[in-house]
C-alpha cells in the first residue's frame, strides 16, 4: 500500500521537473517549482505514516506510546518556506513581465 | 553565560536585527545605521570568540533548547537541533561574516541620498544570520531552511536596484535554487526514512558501516543541490547573470554565501564518504568538475565586454580551484598521504582568499561606479590620474585573484598546484594556465579603465568609509600573502584536520 505513496510522489517530481525545465512560460515554471515541492511534501508526509499509530494529541489519547511528529513539522516548515519562494518568484515575474512586456523565458536579454 | 550561548546568538542577533530594523528606521537613518552595524558587529564579536576557541583545539557543540548535546529520545537516537562550531565551520562562518560586516560598513553612504536603506539591511542581516546558520548547523533539515532563507535574502538583493534586467538574473537564481534546495529535502527525506534521525553526525556515524544505494543516492541528491548553490562547473550559469545585474556591494555578500555552500558540500561529502569505497570516484569528480569550472570560467571570461560578468565568470574559476583541491583530497581520504592533505589545507586557503580577493574586486567596482556616477564601466577610462588610490587597489585585488607573488592568492594556489600535480599532472597543468589567463584577462581591464588618457568626467572623492573597508581587504591580503607559512600553521591547518577528521565530528554529537 504505501508504495504506491512512493510512485505518486516519483510521478509528480517527475512532472514538475518536466514543467521547470520545457515550460517557456515563466508561471508555468513557477507551478511546476510548487508541484515538486508537493512531491517532496507528500514524501515526508508518507514517511511518517505508521499503521494503527497514535497521532501525537495528548488530549485524551489511548495510550504514550506514539508516533513522532517530526515529519509532519518538516512538512509545515517547508510548505511555509515554499510559500515565500513561490510569492517571490511570481512578484519577480510580474516584474519581469512589466520590463519585457512577456513571460516567455526564451526572450531574455541576459545573453553570453 | 552569554559565552555559552554564542553559537545560537551568533544567529539570533543578525536574525532578531533584520526585523528591528524598520522600527529603527522609522527614528531616523543614523539610528538605523548604527543598529545594523552594530548587529553585525555584536555577532561578528561572538563568532571572532568562537573561532579563537575552535581553532586552538576546542570545538563546540551547542544543543538548542538543552544542556547538553547527547539527548537521547526513547528510540536511541538524538532529536536535539545540534550547532557545529569546530575549526573549519568557524573559519568559514568568520569570513563569511566578516564579508557581510564589511559590505555593510561599505554601503552606509550609498543611502545617503536613496530611499529604502531598512529594506536593504534587513535583507543584509537576513543573510547574514542565513550564512551563520548554515555553516554552524549539525542537523540536515536545518541546512535545508537556512538554505532556503539564504536563497530567499539573496534574491532580494540582487534585484534591490530595480535595474530591470536584474529581475531576470534574480528569477533565473531563485528558480535554479528552490529546485536545487527541494532535491536537498527529498535526501534529507531519504535519509529520515532509512534512520530516522536528521542529525548529520548521527546519519555519518551509521552511513560509514554499511554504506547502501540508498545512502548513496540521498548523499547524491543533497551534494546536486549544494554544488548548485556554489555555481560549480555545469550548474555555473546564473553565476555570471546575478552577478552582472546586482550591485557591487551585494556581490560581495554573495560571494560569502558562495563560500558557505562550499563549506557544507564538503563536509556533507566527507563525513558521508569517509569510510566508503565511493569516496576516490566522488572525490575525483568534483575535482573534474573543478578543472571545467577553471576552464569554462577563464575562457568566458575572455570575451566578456562587461567588467562584473567578467568578474563573474572569474568567480566560477576561482570556485573550480576549491572544488579542484578538495576533490582531490576526498578522492584520498581514504589513505590520507601528506600530498593529499596539503590539497585540502591548500582548499581552505583558497576558500578564504577567494572571499578576500572576489570581495575587494566587487566592492572596488561599485566604489567606481560611486565615484564616477557612471552605469556602465565601459565608459570610463584614465581612471588612473584623478583616483590613483582605487588603481593601487585593483592592481593588489587583480594579482592577487591571478595567484601572484606576494599576495595571497599565490601562497594557496602553489599548494594547490604542487598537491594536484601529485594526483594527476594534467589538472595542475590546467589550473596554472587558468591562473595565467586570469592575469592577462584582468591586466586588460586594468588598461581599459585605469590607463589611458586622462578621465575627463567628474570624480567624486572617495568617502573615508569606503576606503578603510577596501584598505582592511588589502591588508589581509598581504598579510596572508606575506605570512604564510605562520596562517597555515595557526589557522588553516587545524581547519582542514577538522574537516577530515570525521570522528571528532562524529563524537561530538553522539
Amino acid at each position: 500500500m504505501i508504495g504506491f505513496v512512493f510512485l505518486a510522489v516519483i510521478a509528480l517530481a517527475a512532472i514538475g521537473i518536466y514543467a521547470a525545465m520545457f515550460k517557456r512560460n515563466l508561471i508555468k515554471i513557477v507551478v511546476g517549482i510548487n508541484i515538486i515541492a508537493s512531491a517532496a511534501n507528500l514524501f515526508l508526509v508518507s514517511l511518517g505514516y505508521r499503521e494503527g499509530g497514535i497521532a501525537p494529541i495528548f488530549t485524551g489519547a489511548e495510550s504514550l506510546n506514539m508516533v513522532l511528529a517530526t515529519p509532519q513539522a518538516l512538512t509545515l516548515t517547508s510548505i511555509v518556506i515554499n510559500l515565500a519562494v513561490t510569492a517571490l518568484m511570481l512578484s519577480f515575474a510580474i516584474m519581469i513581465y512589466r520590463h519585457y512586456g512577456s513571460l516567455d523565458a526564451l526572450k531574455r536579454r541576459l545573453k553570453e | 553565560m552569554i559565552l555559552e550561548n554564542a553559537p545560537a546568538l551568533a544567529i539570533g542577533i543578525p536574525l532578531f536585527a533584520a526585523f528591528a530594523v524598520f522600527f529603527f528606521g522609522k527614528l531616523g537613518k543614523r539610528a538605523m545605521k548604527v543598529w545594523v552595524v552594530a548587529g553585525l558587529l555584536a555577532a561578528e564579536v561572538f563568532i571572532i570568540w568562537l573561532a579563537m576557541d575552535a581553532l586552538s583545539g576546542i570545538s563546540h557543540f551547542y544543543a538548542v533548547g538543552a544542556q547538553v548535546p547527547g539527548i537521547i529520545s526513547q528510540a536511541g537516537f538524538p532529536v536535539r537541533v545540534v550547532l557545529v562550531v569546530d575549526a573549519v565551520s568557524a573559519l568559514v562562518a568568520l569570513v563569511a561574516m566578516s564579508l557581510c560586516l564589511l559590505a555593510g560598513l561599505f554601503s552606509l553612504r550609498f543611502f545617503e541620498k536613496k530611499e529604502g536603506g531598512e529594506k536593504f539591511y534587513s535583507l543584509l542581516l537576513l543573510l547574514a544570520a542565513g550564512i551563520t546558520g548554515l555553516s554552524f548547523t549539525g542537523d540536515f533539515f536545518t541546512m535545508f531552511v537556512f538554505l532556503e532563507v539564504i536563497s530567499i535574502s539573496s534574491a532580494g538583493l540582487i534585484v534591490f536596484f530595480r535595474e530591470g534586467e536584474g529581475f531576470e538574473a534574480g528569477f533565473k537564481y531563485l528558480v535554479l535554487l528552490a529546485i536545487g534546495a527541494l532535491f536537498l529535502l527529498f535526501g534529507v527525506g531519504i535519509f529520515y526514512g532509512k534512520y530516522g534521525l536528521l542529525n548529520i553526525g548521527a546519519i555519518a556515524s551509521l552511513v560509514g558501516v554499511n554504506a547502501s544505494f540508498i545512502d548513496f543516492t540521498a548523499v547524491a541528491l543533497i551534494a546536486s543541490a549544494l554544488l548548485l548553490k556554489c555555481g560549480s562547473f555545469p550548474v555555473h550559469m546564473w553565476k555570471p547573470d546575478v552577478y552582472q545585474k546586482a550591485s557591487g556591494i551585494v556581490s560581495a555578500v554573495l560571494v560569502a554565501s558562495g563560500l558557505v555552500g562550499i563549506y557544507a558540500l564538503f563536509r556533507v561529502l566527507f563525513l558521508m564518504l569517509a569510510n566508503t569505497p565511493l569516496s576516490a570516484m566522488v572525490g575525483w569528480v568534483i575535482a573534474i568538475l573543478g578543472v571545467f569550472s577553471i576552464f569554462v570560467g577563464v575562457t568566458m571570461a575572455l570575451k566578456q565586454t562587461s567588467l562584473k560578468r567578467l568578474v563573474g565568470y572569474a568567480a566560477v574559476a576561482e570556485t573550480g580551484f576549491v572544488l579542484l583541491a578538495f576533490g582531490t583530497g576526498l578522492a584520498a581520504v581514504t589513505s590520507m598521504d601528506i600530498f593529499s592533505f596539503r590539497a585540502v589545507i591548500g582548499g581552505m586557503f583558497q576558500l578564504v582568499n577567494d572571499g578576500l580577493d572576489l570581495g575587494l574586486l566587487f566592492l572596488l567596482i561599485a566604489a567606481v561606479g560611486f565615484v564616477t556616477k557612471k552605469k556602465r564601466i565601459g565608459e570610463i577610462s584614465g581612471l588612473a590620474h584623478k583616483s590613483p588610490v582605487l588603481a593601487v587597489l585593483f592592481l593588489i585585488g587583480m594579482f592577487a585573484i591571478s595567484g601572484m607573488p606576494p599576495f595571497n592568492g599565490f601562497a594557496s594556489k602553489i599548494i594547490i598546484y604542487e598537491s594536484v600535480y601529485m594526483a594527476s599532472p594534467v589538472f595542475s597543468i590546467v589550473g596554472i594556465l587558468g591562473s595565467v589567463m586570469l592575469l592577462a584577462i584582468f591586466v586588460k581591464v586594468f588598461v581599459a579603465i585605469f590607463l589611458g588618457p586622462p578621465y575627463k568626467g567628474k570624480v567624486e572623492v572617495l568617502p573615508k568609509s569606503m576606503l578603510l573597508v577596501m584598505c582592511i581587504f588589502a591588508f589581509f591580503i598581504l598579510l596572508l600573502g606575506l605570512f604564510p607559512k605562520q596562517a597555515i600553521e595557526g589557522v588553516f591547518l587545524p581547519a582542514a584536520k577538522a574537516l577530515i577528521n570525521s570522528q571528532a565530528y562524529i563524537g561530538g554529537i553522539l
